[in-house]
């Protein structure tokens, strides 16, 4: 028997029966019934608020905004060998996708080879496999990388990654000066969330740093930095905690590199941002229109920055598994449909839209399409790109929007009192505080306090729902595994060992390692051979574990 | 690994198997074993079936729980059980939550998983299912 069977069916939830109880949003900001001009200017007025495409850009980085260009559509993809991925990136383009967004299995996110003992029944589960750079020409292939932009969601082993994307670039032919993509690269979240670290904390953001120098020199276009709020309120945090988190993690980042001599108009208008979307319609836009004031203004103020471009905070949104349900799950659909709608409302750069089947499975073509078509029904029938910022100069976002701010910076300084966010995931606190959220929100659900609908209102009684699940293939994992093996027996061995061996010196001399490992990709080393390396001089990291 | 020390009672490993590092539900499961009153100790992530079974050897637990969200809890439950046997520890409670899909839940049950707890399953309900086969 299932567990949902067994429970009960009820109607609405508690909370709408008491109408004189206060409302807060999750961020703990008090909702008053009705908002006037008197609390807009209660809470700052409209200083600033601005315009499109002008500091400190609260209604968006663009003056034109979707009029000019759509959001870029980029779902998340990636399962099996390299081939597969490739078959399912052509079919999304074939759809209307217009740029890719890469999902590594687990052994190549942590660093290890497809024949490593850990490797085991992980080979291209929950993402591609990847060994070397062979894996990225396959999957790859037919693609124009100047049309479709790629983001590569990868973080441990993102150093390497990075060097495979762009080894493969310029073997086709590609000015690597003009190469634009992403990759995620924010390692300090994955001590938070997500877990596929795998140095300590100082080498681990050290290597970030390398990445930032290396394209702000060679890719300038590319960015090698996403922020991940994502990650940390999928985790426990709040709307507000979640965009002030993050800040915090950029600025570790931005102080790093700014150490080595670079000037922060030199990388800065490639950081790039992603953020969660579920929850409450309006505290979300206000978080999006507050993080992209607040960001400007940091850059700005504190670095110093004197390029518009730097200020602006980047962003794919439209993702918020948190958000959805196991049960009930074709009401995903309808949850990701207003998800694409307050991505739009927010003036996000790029959507990842989830699938409604993901709580159960890797997306089928099928939703995959679904969530395209969602975004292309906004695109092209309901108006959402003939203006910018349809929610300025409402009394409730306006206000919403300042509070969210002041909530935001209250948080990074709690942040620095507490020694900063680096130190604050070397100690395990942060994790501790966002799994402390975690538990109580699920209390708070489980008590039906947190009103969810299929889980604690509008119950069904339902078996689990028929779902296409996505085949796990043993075939691809031993194909991956021979190919390595011819792989190693095929390359130049030599220019693998002088390679490693280079990168072994770099890293132990603590210069840039982007160099040596491009140079180690370009021999055919693996990651597996890489990591090691790396790991040879920083060590492991070893998680705190605090209740 | 994090202990929580309690004296006397039911003493519960929790486990995060594989390579997979989403770890949001088995922390909250840590939390809410704790608060029933437990002894409970925390592996932390990637943690190896050999590791598992020392860990449970070595504590003297009397429950086993894995947190599994990325797909691999069939052929490493498999991987498990040959530890558990070796260690002599086929008797322990052993209970797995998570992303577990209905059609995997029959192979589970025929490893030897004594308790399946997928996502959404009432904290309560974990604690229940431990008091009572705990007596």
């Amino acid at each position: 028997m299932t567990t949902q069977a067994r429970k009960q069916v009820t109607g609405a939830s508690k909370k709408r029966m008491d109408t004189s109880r206060p409302v807060f949003n999750e961020s703990g900001i008090e909702i008053k019934k009705t908002y006037t001009a008197d609390d807009l200017e209660a809470s700052g007025g409209v200083a600033m608020v601005g315009l499109p495409g002008e500091y400190p850009f609260t209604r968006g980085i663009h003056k034109e905004m979707y009029r000019k260009r759509p959001w870029t559509m980029r779902q998340y993809t990636g399962f099996g060998n390299p081939e597969e991925t490739n078959k399912r990136f052509k079919f999304l383009i074939e759809n209307g996708q217009t740029g890719l967004n890469v999902a590594f299995d687990l052994p190549s996110q942590i660093g290890l080879d497809s024949d490593d003992e850990l490797a085991i029944g992980e080979i291209g589960r929950v993402g591609m496999a990847v060994d070397s750079l062979r894996d990225f020409e396959v999957a790859f292939d037919g693609i124009d990388l100047e049309k479709i932009t790629v983001s590569l969601t990868i973080n441990g082993s993102a150093a390497i990654m990075i060097a495979m994307y762009l080894a493969m670039a310029e073997k086709r032919g590609y000015d690597i000066s003009k190469l634009r993509g992403t990759a995620q690269n924010d390692i300090l979240k994955e001590f938070i969330g997500r877990g596929t670290w795998i140095f300590p904390v100082e080498p681990s953001i050290k290597l970030v740093a390398d990445t930032i120098e290396y394209c702000a020199n060679h890719a300038p276009k590319y960015s090698p930095v996403s922020v991940c709020g994502y990650h940390i309120r999928e985790s426990g945090a709040d709307p507000a905690q979640e965009m002030a988190y993050g800040f915090a993690i950029a600025k570790a980042y931005t102080d790093l590199v700014l150490a080595r001599g670079l000037d922060v108009d030199e990388f800065a208008s490639r950081l790039s941002f992603n953020f969660n979307i579920y929850g409450n319609i309006f505290e979300q836009v206000a978080k999006f229109r507050a993080g992209r004031s607040l960001w400007a203004k940091i850059i700005k103020e504190e670095y110093g920055a004197t390029n518009p471009r730097s200020m602006v905070l980047r962003m794919i949104a439209g993702g918020g598994g948190s958000g959805l349900t196991k049960e009930q799950p074709e009401v995903n659909i309808v949850r990701g449909a207003y998800y694409a709608l307050i991505s739009a409302l927010s003036g996000a750069q790029t959507m990842a839209l989830c699938c409604f089947d993901e709580a159960y499975t890797i997306p089928s073509e099928g939703a995959q399409r679904l969530s395209l078509r969602t975004m292309q029904v906004l695109i092209e029938e309901m108006g959402l790109c003939d203006t910018v910022d349809p929610l300025a100069g409402s009394y409730y976002v306006e206000t919403l929007t300042n509070q969210m701010r002041e909530r935001m910076e209250e948080i990074m300084q709690e942040v620095e009192a507490q020694g900063g966010i680096v130190r604050m995931v070397a100690e395990g606190t942060i994790q501790a505080k966002v799994s402390a959220q975690a538990y109580a929100l699920l209390q708070d659900i489980e008590s039906g306090e947190f009103p969810k609908v299929g889980i604690n209102c509008y119950q069904m009684d339902e078996e689990e729902p028929e779902v296409e699940y996505h085949p796990y293939a043993e075939d691809d994992a031993r194909r991956q595994i021979q190919r390595l093996d011819q792989l190693r027996e095929e390359r130049d061995s030599a220019a693998v060992e002088s390679t490693l061996a280079k990168l072994t010196e770099d890293a132990g001399d603590g210069v840039n390692v982007m160099p040596a490992i491009l140079a180690a990709v370009k021999a055919y080393a693996t990651v597996g051979e890489m990591t090691d390396a790396l790991v040879s001089v920083y060590g492991r990291y070893n998680e705190p574990v605090r209740f | 690994m994090n202990t929580n020390r309690t004296r006397g009672g039911i003493k519960v490993l929790i486990a995060k198997p594989g390579l997979d590092g989403h770890d949001r539900g088995a922390k909250i499961v840590v939390r809410a074993l704790i608060d029933a009153g437990f002894e409970v100790i925390y592996t932390g992530l990637r943690q190896v079936p050999e590791a598992v079974a020392q860990v449970a050897l070595e504590e003297d637990v009397d429950v086993i729980g894995l947190s599994s969200m990325a797909g691999s809890h069939v052929s490493y439950c498999r991987r498990l059980k040959a530890s558990l046997l070796e260690k002599g520890l086929q008797d322990k409670l052993w209970i797995i939550g998570g992303s577990i899909p209905l059609r995997d839940q029959q192979a589970l049950k025929e490893i030897g998983l004594d308790g399946i707890f997928p996502a959404g399953t009432r904290l309560e309900e974990i604690v229940d299912f431990i008091n009572q086969r705990c007596k």
